[in-house]
């Protein structure tokens, strides 16, 4: 078998060493879509730095009322906090989600982030893939695209982002935090994923060697209600086809703030800012719900057999929307 | 009907013998059985889907730790070419003879080493380069090379005229329907442990039929049968797709004789996607008339399904076409399409599963065309007799069945206008369908013991592949004897126990119950001196009538109400009902389990099930649980199933199988259920979201979105 080393870090500047120190080394949280990578060989890390025990889990609230979530929480405890479910109810539905109840016992939310795509090309090591295999080209795109991106993808690649949890840190404007050998930095989820453009395989804007040590979100108004909803083939354990985070504040019948995030639809999670300025100030009626479903996919470019997507995306931001007003009126 | 003869334990609900050991760890499976001096075998295979070898690079791999050696077409043990399977000659057997790719996934080299891990690393060093040829995989009914399918099934059916019958009908259906290649998906990955013992073959094997197994590797290498020992205690799944001797067993029997050490095989579970076998791909035309009072006078049902050149193999889709209706006219054409697919093999209802499916929808199709109640509809046309044999049917308890599972649905309150039923955001639908799966029975041989302590030993070469066979067969033969079941020991899983059928068809119940049964009445005329054991054993091939006069068949009912969401094109299962008459019931208790897993297992295939494949290599997309789905738990919320009182004369017991009639009516009903939930007939499955995605018109989707949300959040979570 292929060998690599292994080694648990207790601080954190332990682990920072121990990575900075191998170029192949990678940081191990649950291991559920690493080890997995490691088995079929699209990974293959000659070290292996466990850092699920770090003393970085738990949720915390911040002054302003936002949380900071630990990056070694596991997405169970993030999605079962009492805080979670108060303030970011999206969020502890987009966890539970996701995967299995074994697999969220073992997932952290640091981990989470940095989930590799579920094209099958990648993969398959027979087979091109720009993001495994920089320059080798892109399989997918004439090949089995019926759930690839319909957004922000290019000509080298044209996979999504597999994770629920990130789509609803997008819709709150989370920030990740991390620390690296040269000091502790954050990056706004909205700069975290790098666009895909010539270079597929650079998914984030983390500082080589840094590790992400927390999630912080910024508090939001009591009167901010937000929903979750995936869609999928199977009632469970699948990733989504389409997904939505979406969260809106109406007072007075007139929307005063709301957010849209999308997942399965592109390589990252797709804020839709213009989208959420045609609702912005206005009245959410379905005309105006179903505008801002238009706008939120008036860039989308279709690949041959995913154009279901399109529809399929607007019609879910305007059904989620519509609960939400809905619940408005009646709350 | 014929009472019952004993009061014991045939009919009475026990759980499996077995579980115990299974729920503990305790029983054994293929792959988990200890041995000394055990290497490993790890398959390497082909990623295109035709071509040839041109070389096998095994220098960096034999110079890796453990291991003891690579075996390819140049240097693998020769294997006898007349060796074959159930319909003949069998190509896909013959692994490394030659360098010729037949299909992505075909088995290229086998590296050996003394761990599992190793071989695995070596395999990952093995470079292997293909010369690629273009291959076809287009399947189309009307395919260039499509051609009559075999009829060792029978003959196609050609009663009455078909063309003047629907020249005279009030109403036409004519459709088209299409069903995707699918994978078997058994728990437990094909696996094998082979060894020689001078001439002697011996194995542990993940089959349904120990005994089958043994005769093609005795063909395969040129020797008797005798010589060859598989055993196969427990198996974990099969539902079709381990019941040829698959590839694991043949290269673990290779590679044994090279290096002389047992050796054993564990397939990966994407090998198992993409090397042992599949459902083929259906496509069917339908055509069906009726008068304007709901009288068929005309069914016509052509289906055509893939298959691999290196092997025959018969889709039955057309079977139901010949038994369940009642028309003047009937024809049925059966087209065999050979392409560079992974050979196809039943799986689980084979030709009835996909088969029923179109039948069935069109019929559905009927009905809303003569705009009358479906279950109106086929009890309208039920036949006295076989429509196209002309024999009467030994039972035939469909209408039991269609009346019971109306009755228990609630079929009466349907407003069979589509589209008329709505929750929220939801479009509410119900469906039915009917089914019909051929029974029969096989010849065996059992052999029982009167041990001299007052129990009995009952050998026979049965395979429990997780249906319950080894508690069911407990059961028949304590009544047979007439002892309590506690003094019956059961021994199956060995092909040294005697020719035997497999678990297959349908078939295997009423083949070793037969064989028992037979076994027990000859002891009995010879138990004297209860100091000595005696044994007595029975051969049932002399006994069987293959030509009974009556036609055999078991029946089935199934009602399912779906919820779609327009806006999103989700379908939800939400209530499942079968009834099904399949004889005597020998284990309510795991009956019942057969017929709600086959359920099961059709619903996944009406929502779920399909293998994708990349269109420029063939080879698999999805390949593995991820990607391919089948049902998970939260997509079958109420599942229920019954039986209604049956007894099947052509059986000494009054038994039929049952293992199968489960899956067939499944998609079929829920297809139907979609249709009157949307309005839109889905003819091509599986019913994937976007073939149900329909445009949501601003306003209305926010309607009822209070009512529906917690519906909503429910199905997400």
């Amino acid at each position: 078998m292929r060998e690599f080393a292994y080694q648990r870090a207790a601080r954190v500047h332990d682990a920072l060493l121990a990575v900075a120190g191998d170029r192949n080394a990678r940081y191990l949280g649950g291991g559920t879509n690493l080890v997995d990578l490691m088995k079929c060989g699209v990974e293959r890390p000659t070290r292996l730095v466990d850092v699920r025990r770090l003393p970085l889990d738990g949720v915390h609230v911040a002054p302003g009322g936002g949380l900071v979530i630990g990056a070694t929480t596991t997405n169970s405890d993030a999605a079962a906090h009492p805080e979670v479910r108060r303030r970011f109810p999206a969020l502890s539905q987009a966890l539970l989600a996701g995967a299995s109840g074994q697999l969220r016992n073992m997932a952290t939310v640091g981990g989470n982030l940095l989930q590799r795509t579920r094209c099958g090309y990648f993969a398959d090591l027979s087979r091109p893939c720009n993001k495994r295999l920089p320059g080798s080209g892109c399989a997918a795109i004439a090949g089995v695209h019926h759930n690839h991106a319909v957004l922000g993808h290019s000509a080298h690649c044209v996979a999504t982002h597999p994770s629920d949890m990130a789509v609803a840190l997008a819709a709150f404007d989370a920030v990740v935090r991390y620390q690296s050998l040269d000091g502790g930095g954050e990056i706004p989820l909205s700069r975290f994923y790098l666009p895909v453009g010539d270079r597929p395989d650079l998914e984030t804007a983390l500082p080589p060697g840094a590790l992400i040590t927390a999630v912080a979100l910024p508090g939001v108004p009591g009167s901010l209600r937000s929903r979750y909803r995936k869609v999928r083939e199977r009632a469970s354990y699948a990733f989504a086809t389409v997904s939505v985070a979406a969260a809106l504040d109406v007072r007075d019948g007139v929307v005063r703030d709301v957010r849209i995030a999308m997942g399965g639809v592109a390589s990252r999670p797709w804020r839709a800012g213009s989208a959420e300025a045609v609702l912005r100030g206005a009245r959410p009626t379905p005309d105006r719900l179903r505008a801002c479903a238009e706008e939120a996919l008036s860039g989308a470019e279709p690949l041959p057999d995913n154009g279901y997507k399109v529809l399929l995306a607007k019609n879910l931001i305007a059904a989620v929307l519509g609960e939400l007003a809905a619940a408005e009126e009646v709350g | 009907m014929s009472p019952d003869r004993t009061v014991g334990a045939v009919g009475a609900s026990r759980p499996r013998i077995e579980g115990g050991l299974k729920v503990t760890g305790a029983a054994r499976y293929t792959a988990d059985v200890p041995m000394p001096g055990l290497v490993h075998g790890q398959l390497v295979t082909a990623t295109t889907s035709r071509g040839r070898v041109r070389d096998v690079d095994a220098s960096t791999a034999l110079g890796m730790p453990g291991v003891l050696g690579v075996l390819d077409h140049r240097n693998a043990p020769r294997l006898n070419p007349k060796a074959g399977n159930y319909f003949g000659p069998d190509g896909s057997l013959l692994l490394l003879q030659d360098e010729v790719v037949p299909y992505a996934g075909w088995p290229v080299a086998l590296v050996v080493a003394e761990t599992p891990e190793q071989a695995r690393a070596a395999a990952a060093a093995l470079r292997v380069t293909c010369d690629a040829e273009p291959h076809d995989l287009d399947f189309d009914m009307d395919h260039p090379a499509a051609r009559p399918a075999s009829t060792a099934f029978g003959p196609e059916a050609d009663t009455g005229d078909l063309e003047a019958e629907l020249a005279a009908c009030a109403v036409v259906v004519e459709e088209r329907y299409r069903t995707p290649e699918e994978s078997h998906c058994a728990m437990e990955p094909h696996a094998s442990t082979a060894w020689w013992e001078g001439d002697h073959l011996h194995a542990l094997d993940a089959n349904q039929g120990a005994f089958s197994v043994s005769e093609v590797l005795a063909a395969l290498w040129s020797i008797d049968r005798e010589r060859v020992h598989v055993r196969s205690e427990h198996v974990g799944g099969g539902f079709g797709g381990k019941g040829v001797c698959g590839p694991q067993m043949i290269l673990a029997s290779m590679a044994s004789k090279r290096f002389g050490r047992p050796v054993r095989i564990a397939m990966t579970r994407a090998q198992v996607f993409e090397t042992t076998s599949s459902r083929p791909r259906t496509e069917q035309l339908v055509t069906i008339g009726a008068d304007a009072d709901g009288r068929l006078r005309a069914v016509g049902h052509r289906a055509a399904y893939a298959l691999s050149p290196l092997a025959e193999y018969i889709e039955a889709c057309t079977e139901q076409a010949k038994v369940l209706y009642a028309a003047p006219a009937i024809r049925t054409r059966l087209t065999a399409v050979p392409l560079d697919v992974l050979p196809p093999a039943s799986m689980r209802g084979p030709g009835a599963t996909p088969g029923s499916f179109a039948l069935e929808s069109a019929i559905d199709e009927v009905a809303e065309r003569l705009d009358v109640d479906p279950v109106r509809l086929r009890l309208r046309n039920q036949p006295s007799v076989a429509p196209v044999s002309g024999l009467p049917f030994s039972t035939r308890r469909l209408v039991s069945c269609v009346q019971e599972g109306a009755r228990r649905f609630g079929w009466a309150a349907r407003d069979r206008r589509p589209r008329s039923r709505r929750e929220g955001p939801l479009l509410i639908g119900t469906g039915m369908a009917t089914a019909s799966f051929s029974a029969g029975v096989f010849p065996s041989t059992a052999s029982i013991t009167a041990e001299v302590d007052g129990t009995f030993t009952v050998s026979v070469g049965a395979s429990d592949i997780g249906t319950g066979a080894r508690t069911a067969l407990t059961a028949v033969a304590a009544d047979a004897l007439g002892v309590d079941a506690g003094r019956v020991r059961l021994r199956i899983g060995d092909s040294d126990l005697g020719m035997a059928w497999g678990a297959g068809g349908s078939r295997g119940t009423t083949s070793w119950s037969f064989a028992i049964t037979e076994a027990a009445k000859e002891l009995r005329g010879r138990l004297g001196d209860p100091a000595r054991p005696v044994t007595a054993t029975v051969d049932t091939s002399a006994l069987i009538d293959f030509q009974p006069g009556r036609e055999r068949q078991t029946f089935s009912a199934v009602f399912a109400e779906v919820a779609v969401d327009p806006a999103t094109g989700e379908v939800r299962v939400r209530r499942l009902l079968g009834v099904f008459a399949v004889g005597r019931v020998i284990n309510p208790l795991l009956a019942r389990g057969q017929v709600v897993g086959g359920m099961v297992m059709g619903l996944s295939m009406a929502l779920h099930e399909e293998s994708v494949r990349d269109p420029r290599t063939g080879r698999l997309a999805n390949g593995d649980f991820a990607g391919y789905h089948i049902a998970a738990h939260a997509d079958v919320p109420d599942v229920e199933a019954d039986f209604v009182p049956d007894y099947e004369p052509l059986d000494p017991s009054g038994f039929n199988g049952l293992g199968e009639i489960g899956t067939a009516g499944t998609a079929a009903a829920i297809a139907n259920a979609v249709w009157h939930a949307t309005g839109t007939r889905q003819r091509t499955l599986p019913i994937r979201l976007d073939r149900v995605l329909e445009p949501v018109a601003a306003g209305k989707d926010t309607e009822g979105a209070t009512e529906g949300a917690d519906h909503a959040v429910t199905r997400g979570a």
